[in-house]
């Protein structure tokens, strides 16, 4: 019988090890998985991982990582530093539609005008409009004690229902022929997330996400609060002597996650996909919690986790494509990654011995 | 608009309907956050509960079967969240949440087949004499068999926690799991078992949507039910007949925002649909200040050697 007994450290190897292992165990069983749906299982993994990095059209899907990873790294950014404090915003496709619909909105107001201050505009409502939603659960923590997690997934639900009902009134486009949606921004020169580098998938949200890494890495490893935050999701208990303020970390993690969701959110609406529409959120705030996760909550593990991710969306798209693989099918195979990290991960914190009884 | 077009025997029968779902996920949820684990996989549960008691039936062409394999596998998925809060001693949280993604994920694999079929009707119970009353027989005594199922569970359930040597060990290892490992009870196999349960209720409660409320089977369908229920439990203070309570609560909610858009009323329909969780999130903020019901141990990890 194996029995498990805990490590007096944390397991530096395996702490670098787990997220491999779970890549490796995903393809593995998701191989299996393809195999049963009667796909060739090398082929479906050669297609999702190799193919869009190393084929024969890489050319265009290379860029397709970073424009797909951004959003993922930049709303699992904001996620992270809450899941080390023991924060559970879980309802960042709130805040990154909320996001959206403000900055779309605030360039909706201003068309057909042409300035270069629209888009920074854009952004920093962007960041307003994912910070506000997601000071509603954490005001409501602060205030009344109330879960945070049910509040702010909640929230997911009456934002996705505010997004039905302002992309079929409040934002429709007015030379739509009665369409739902709104205009189209990429239409809409000083509003439009243009790649800067033409053909290269850069994009100004790549360049946030890039930024938010460093600074998360520099606030997690430099600073104060970092400490603090890293402080109180170890031990709550020290954290209170040593002067935390919980309040403020509450606040303060749920905003900066809020604002940058909502950021991503509008970088998205302002550019790849152009407009406000009924189903334009594509639930990259659920998948950046895998991405969080599967980067250790760790500013460069997400970067990593991110572009990982995101080939699996690219690769599967492709898959769908050319084998008829569905989607659902990459659904399930990115929700068996996060199973399997925290299946290993046990290993960081015990090792395996092989006992004679069974003690629990 | 026309409110006279809503008629309040109706509204109160569709409520016992809209409830039961659920009803039935936070009633299982509620005996898992007994024994202290808190599994917020509840949605993934429902989900999978969903389609594969829809798939049975559709195949069998037994609604009934239908609930046993939903609830069969409700308890499958709930197998992997046991694999990685009890074996793998992961965060609850975490595992939670996994859980959710992979279900949606392969519900909506499976469910791939079962686009724009139709399950087989249930029959309504239909009793004799007491169906036929005025009013009282239309809301109390016409329903489907799982109106009263659930029902039936809910009492079930506050008996075993309330009268049993079962249901205090189960609480005793909710309130302090190491306590009741020094006793010499098997925490572990304590919890295992009422996750199984709580998958399983789940489950039939995601089959009861897919097979008689909407009936027919898209992804997603259960759109936060089973957060609904998480909360509910919460509402509840942890006391069953409780739950009772909230969830009729919640299910007059959504029969009379679904009337009043049916009705006309001026209010737009994405606005009357928020309310069923803009009203949650008004019942946990109220909730929020008195939580003395929550179990001790609730959440936390138990290790043997700690």
């Amino acid at each position: 019988m194996l029995k498990l007994e805990k490590r007096r450290q944390p397991s530096q190897v395996w702490a670098y090890l787990a997220p491999v292992v779970a890549v490796v165990a995903t393809m593995v069983v998701g191989g299996l998985l393809f195999a049963f749906l009667g796909k060739d299982p090398l082929l479906a993994i050669r297609t999702i991982f190799w193919d869009p990095l190393f084929g024969e059209f890489a050319f265009y899907y290379r860029p397709q990582m970073l424009v797909k990873g951004a959003p993922l790294v930049l709303i699992a950014i904001g996620l992270s530093l809450g899941f080390r404090a023991g924060i559970w915003n879980i309802g960042a496709e709130g805040q990154y539609i909320m996001g959206a619909i403000a900055g779309a909105g605030v360039a909706l107001a201003f068309y057909p005008l042409e300035a270069w201050w629209l888009f920074p505009l854009m952004v920093i409502c962007g960041a307003i409009g994912g910070l506000l939603w997601a000071m509603i659960p954490a005001a409501l923590r602060v205030i009344f004690g109330t879960n945070e997690i049910l509040v702010s997934l909640m929230l997911v639900y009456v934002a996705e229902q505010f997004l039905a009902s302002v992309s079929l009134g409040l934002l429709k486009n007015p030379e739509g022929y009665g369409f739902p949606g709104s205009r189209n921004l990429q239409q809409y020169p000083s509003a439009h997330n243009a790649e800067l580098i033409t053909g290269s998938g850069m994009h100004w949200g790549v360049v946030a996400a890039l930024i938010a890494v460093i600074m998360a890495y520099i606030l997690l490893n430099r600073h104060l609060l970092g400490f603090q935050i890293r402080l109180t999701g170890e031990a709550p208990r020290a954290a209170r002597f040593a002067g935390v303020k919980p309040k403020q970390l509450v606040l303060l993690c749920m905003g900066l996650a809020g604002a940058l969701a909502g950021m991503a959110g509008l970088f998205e609406v302002a550019g790849p996909s152009g407009r406000i529409s009924i189903d334009f959120n594509a639930g990259y705030g659920f998948t950046a919690i895998i991405v969080a996760f599967l980067g250790r909550l760790h500013p460069v593990g997400i970067l990593l986790a991110g572009l990982l991710m995101a080939l699996t969306y690219i690769g599967g798209e492709i898959a769908q494509s050319s084998m008829g693989l569905s989607s659902s099918a990459i659904q399930v195979f990115q929700g068996m990654l996060l199973f399997f990290l925290l299946m290993v991960d046990v290993l960081t914190n015990y090792r395996l011995k092989l006992a004679k009884a069974d003690a629990a | 608009m026309d409110l006279s077009a809503i008629n309040p025997v109706l509204l109160v029968a569709s409520l016992m309907v809209a409830a039961t779902p659920i009803l039935l996920a936070a009633i299982g949820e509620l005996v898992v956050e007994k024994a202290g684990v808190l599994n917020l996989g509840v949605e993934g549960m429902m989900i999978t509960g969903a389609i594969c008691g829809f798939a049975v039936a559709v195949e069998t062409g037994s609604p009934l079967l239908g609930f046993v394999g939903a609830a069969a596998g409700g308890a499958a998925l709930s197998l992997l969240f046991v694999a990685l809060t009890q074996y793998a001693l992961a965060n609850q949280v975490a595992s939670g949440l996994s859980l959710t993604l992979f279900g949606l994920g392969l519900s909506a694999l499976i469910g791939q087949g079962y686009v724009g079929k139709k399950p087989p009707p249930s029959a309504r119970l239909d009793i004799p004499v007491l169906s036929d009353l005025p009013v009282l027989g239309r809301i109390l005594f016409s329903h489907d068999i799982m109106v009263y199922a659930g029902l039936a569970l809910v009492a079930g359930v506050w008996a075993l926690l309330r009268f049993t040597r079962a249901g205090l060990i189960l609480r005793a290892v909710g309130e302090n799991h190491d306590a009741a490992h020094a006793l010499g009870y098997k925490v572990r196999r304590i919890r295992i078992l009422a996750i199984l349960f709580g998958g399983a209720c789940a489950g039939m409660g995601g089959a009861y949507i897919s097979l008689l409320r909407v009936p027919q089977w898209v992804d997603g369908m259960t759109a936060g039910t089973g957060w609904i229920a998480l909360a509910l439990v919460v509402f509840a203070s942890w006391k069953p007949w409780r739950v009772l309570l909230g969830a009729y609560l919640f299910g007059g909610v959504t029969v009379l925002q679904l009337n009043l858009q049916a009705a006309g009323l001026a209010i737009p329909v994405e606005y009357l649909s928020m309310s069923p969780y803009l009203i949650t999130i008004l019942v946990l903020v109220i909730m929020s200040s008195h939580r003395s019901g929550a179990p001790a141990s609730l959440g936390r990890t138990f290790h043997a050697s700690q």
